[in-house]
């Protein structure tokens, strides 16, 4: 409770940013509720928005987890219970914690104290701070010395999960020389009246250890006009603590009207390596304001920066990111290469590279490139007999495939899917 | 096969081709020559159905279909096959993953099972094999970083796996050395089975002593000024488009 309030306090003296590429009205704050408690449960499929229903079945779906995903009440047969208790035994025998953020407080608070906005400190930023403040509940995860966590770990296995909520927390520590592979979201849009989501997310990894983090976010977008999609203004880093630490950061961002998000990494440990590999579309009306933060402190430190942004419609799309090298930082290195694909003449995108570079014996990258789905590409494609939208999103996927090769397999598939339909009729 | 009537087409408001008539039977042989700017290669593109190419007046009927209400992709599964001059470099897109779905789509438009993975790549190493061309192309990107002589190639391989009825050769020779050109002629020639036919745009009579053409058109402003067997094209290689009145009036 002290620590809401401090961040309470600290919040009220903050201004909104406003430097992000981003047109949108200033959100009404009040208006928001801070606490949903798990919505009101549908009792049939046939009380969800068909629209919804026909996207799930786009996506290859099954029916009961398109319940889960309209909120609709799902009976005890639904097979995710037999799930959660069996990888919860089988974490549990290795010593791996992976429970909401209440639990962890009540049964390792020693963890949850030690590490909590160790990474992203309170007053870090407007929204961060924000949802210190008044934070829900979200996912804790532990990882001992010397494990390797033999699964990837899921929000999607955690059914309370979907609900908690638009302000989020989650925290990750790998102990030294473990390894996880954590997947965040799902492609499905769930269902949600609310407005604003203002997750944030710590990483700490102890030396030699290793985490990898995917996310695919799909939030509702909003309809042509921009009318009720998702705000989501998201805090993400990592803070590569011990000498030899990784941290791999990979997102596909295809939902939400306005996206803002930053995963960055802290690279304190000697040899630590931070990588960041994102894919952002905007269609319709949405704008994504993207990027990294790649913070170099340890010496022989490394970092990759691989953007794709993707643009139709009245789309916009800006990556923003940061290299800073410190004084101290030898012979680090930073590759940073941001892709922007343009479909139609009513998009944009912009590159912000910012470099702060202190140390003479680094070397630091920075390649960008702008192209357009040619209308030639188009007509080979078609004359070998390959019909417009899947020659479009074979192109699509071209071009993104350095990203997607990075996640997991089945995730992989599914960010397939998703960038097919948020370009489905994108091309006149 | 292929019956083209008092056509006429213009590329951003410029007319190209006047009142142009063509008729090609199965297993027909033809050679388009003429000088730059012409409209040989419009006229190609207008039967692939390239978006450039506005059809103000005529017809284009393929086997009795009429080709001007298909698209593109339409066009092509119905067995049209636009090799092109300069084909387009797509990055990222798998070479072989390429062609495997544009002989699926085909298949699934002619309602025939799609093939997997596996027994694609065994047809496509067997077809390869045979005209000793080596399969360093389908790991590749789609033309991504290709030579000249590699598009051209990578061409070479689409035709054999899509096995079109009618293929359309827009200067495949140009740029090519001897060697690749009797490589392009080796795979056109046994695709030749009486059955399919050919109408091949070149500039040079050596693609035609390899292939033999069994008639020679010459355009001129729009619409065939001349035909001929291939003692035509070896005439014009002899005497020149200018000696025997075939130059293009408004481009001089």
């Amino acid at each position: 409770m002290d620590f809401r309030l401090k961040a309470y306090k600290a919040w009220l003296k903050m201004e909104e940013p406003s430097w992000a590429t981003l047109e949108y009205e200033k959100i009404d704050l009040q208006s928001i509720s801070y606490y949903s408690a798990p919505k009101a449960a549908l009792n049939s499929l046939d009380e969800v928005d068909p629209e919804i229903l026909k996207t799930y079945e786009k996506l290859g779906i099954s029916l009961d987890e398109q319940k889960l995903l309209a909120g609709v009440a799902v009976d005890a047969v639904f097979d995710s219970v037999s799930i959660k208790t069996t990888y919860q035994d089988e974490l549990e025998k290795l010593g791996i914690i992976f429970c909401s953020i209440s639990e962890a407080a009540q049964k390792h608070p020693e963890l949850v104290k030690k590490y909590m906005a160790s990474v992203v400190p309170i007053k870090d930023n407007y929204f961060a701070c924000l949802n210190s403040a008044v934070f829900t509940d979200g996912s804790f995860v532990y990882i001992p010395p010397n494990v390797t966590c033999p699964m990837e770990l899921s929000t999607y296995f955690r059914i309370n999960a979907l609900n908690t909520g638009q302000f989020e927390r989650t925290i990750i520590i790998a102990d030294e020389n473990s390894y996880v592979s954590y997947n965040e979201g799902c492609s499905a849009p769930t269902r949600d009246e609310s407005q604003l989501h203002a997750a944030v997310v710590e990483l700490i990894i102890l030396k030699d250890a290793q985490i990898k983090y995917s996310t695919i976010q799909n939030w509702y977008p909003g309809d042509e006009n921009g009318k009720g999609g998702i705000y989501n203004f998201v805090t993400k880093r990592a803070k590569c603590l011990g000498d030899n630490s990784k941290v791999s950061w990979t997102q596909v961002e295809t939902g939400s009207l306005i996206t803002w998000k930053y995963p960055s990494c802290i690279l304190k440990g000697d040899n630590s390596v931070g990588e960041f590999y994102s894919v952002a579309i905007t269609s319709k009306r949405q704008q994504a304001d993207t990027g990294s933060k790649m913070i170099h402190i340890g010496k022989n430190t490394k970092s990759t920066i691989i953007s794709k942004g993707i643009s139709a419609l009245k789309g916009v799309n800006s990556y923003r990111g940061l290299v800073r090298v410190s004084k101290n930082a030898h012979n680090e290195r930073n590759y940073s290469a941001c892709d922007s694909l343009l479909i139609g003449n009513t998009c944009s995108a912009n590159t912000y590279p910012y470099h702060d570079v202190k140390n003479s014996s680094s070397i630091v990258e920075h390649e960008a490139t702008t192209s357009k789905i040619s209308d030639e590409q188009l007509f080979f494609l078609k004359q070998r007999g390959i019909n417009e939208e899947n020659a479009v999103s074979m192109i699509v996927n071209g071009f993104c495939k350095e990203v997607l090769q990075e996640l997991p397999m089945e995730f992989a598939v599914e960010a397939r899917a998703l960038l097919d339909l948020t370009l489905e009729g994108s091309v006149i | 096969m292929l019956e083209i009537k008092n056509l006429y087409v213009s590329i951003e408001k410029n007319e190209i081709l006047k009142d142009f008539s063509l008729s090609i039977k199965p297993g027909e042989v033809h050679a388009l020559m003429g000088t730059n700017g012409t409209g040989k290669s419009t006229l190609v593109k207008s039967i692939a159905g390239h978006f450039e190419c506005n059809i103000t007046q005529g017809e284009i009927t393929y086997n009795n279909k009429n080709l001007l209400e298909l698209d593109p992709n339409e066009r092509a599964n119905e067995g049209i096959f636009l090799s092109f001059q300069n084909p387009v470099e797509i990055e990222g897109v798998n070479n072989s993953y390429f062609l495997k779905t544009a002989l699926n789509a085909k298949r699934a438009y002619n309602n025939e099972e799609e093939l997997d993975g596996l027994e694609f790549l065994k047809q496509l190493k067997t077809k390869l094999k045979k005209f000793g061309l080596d399969n360093s192309l389908l790991k590749r990107d789609l033309n991504a970083g290709f030579s000249g002589g590699e598009k051209k190639r990578n061409e070479l391989i689409q035709i054999m796996i899509l096995s079109p009825d009618l293929i359309l050769l827009d200067e495949i020779d140009s740029g090519l050395d001897i060697d690749a050109i009797k490589t392009v002629a080796q795979v056109i020639n046994s695709m030749l089975d009486g059955k399919r036919s050919l109408l091949m745009i070149t500039h040079y009579d050596r693609l035609l002593q390899l292939i033999k053409p069994d008639f020679v058109h010459v355009i001129k402003d729009g619409k065939i000024a001349q035909s001929g067997d291939h003692t035509l094209a070896e005439e014009l290689d002899e005497k020149g488009f200018e000696g025997l009145g075939l130059h293009n009036d408004k481009n001089n």
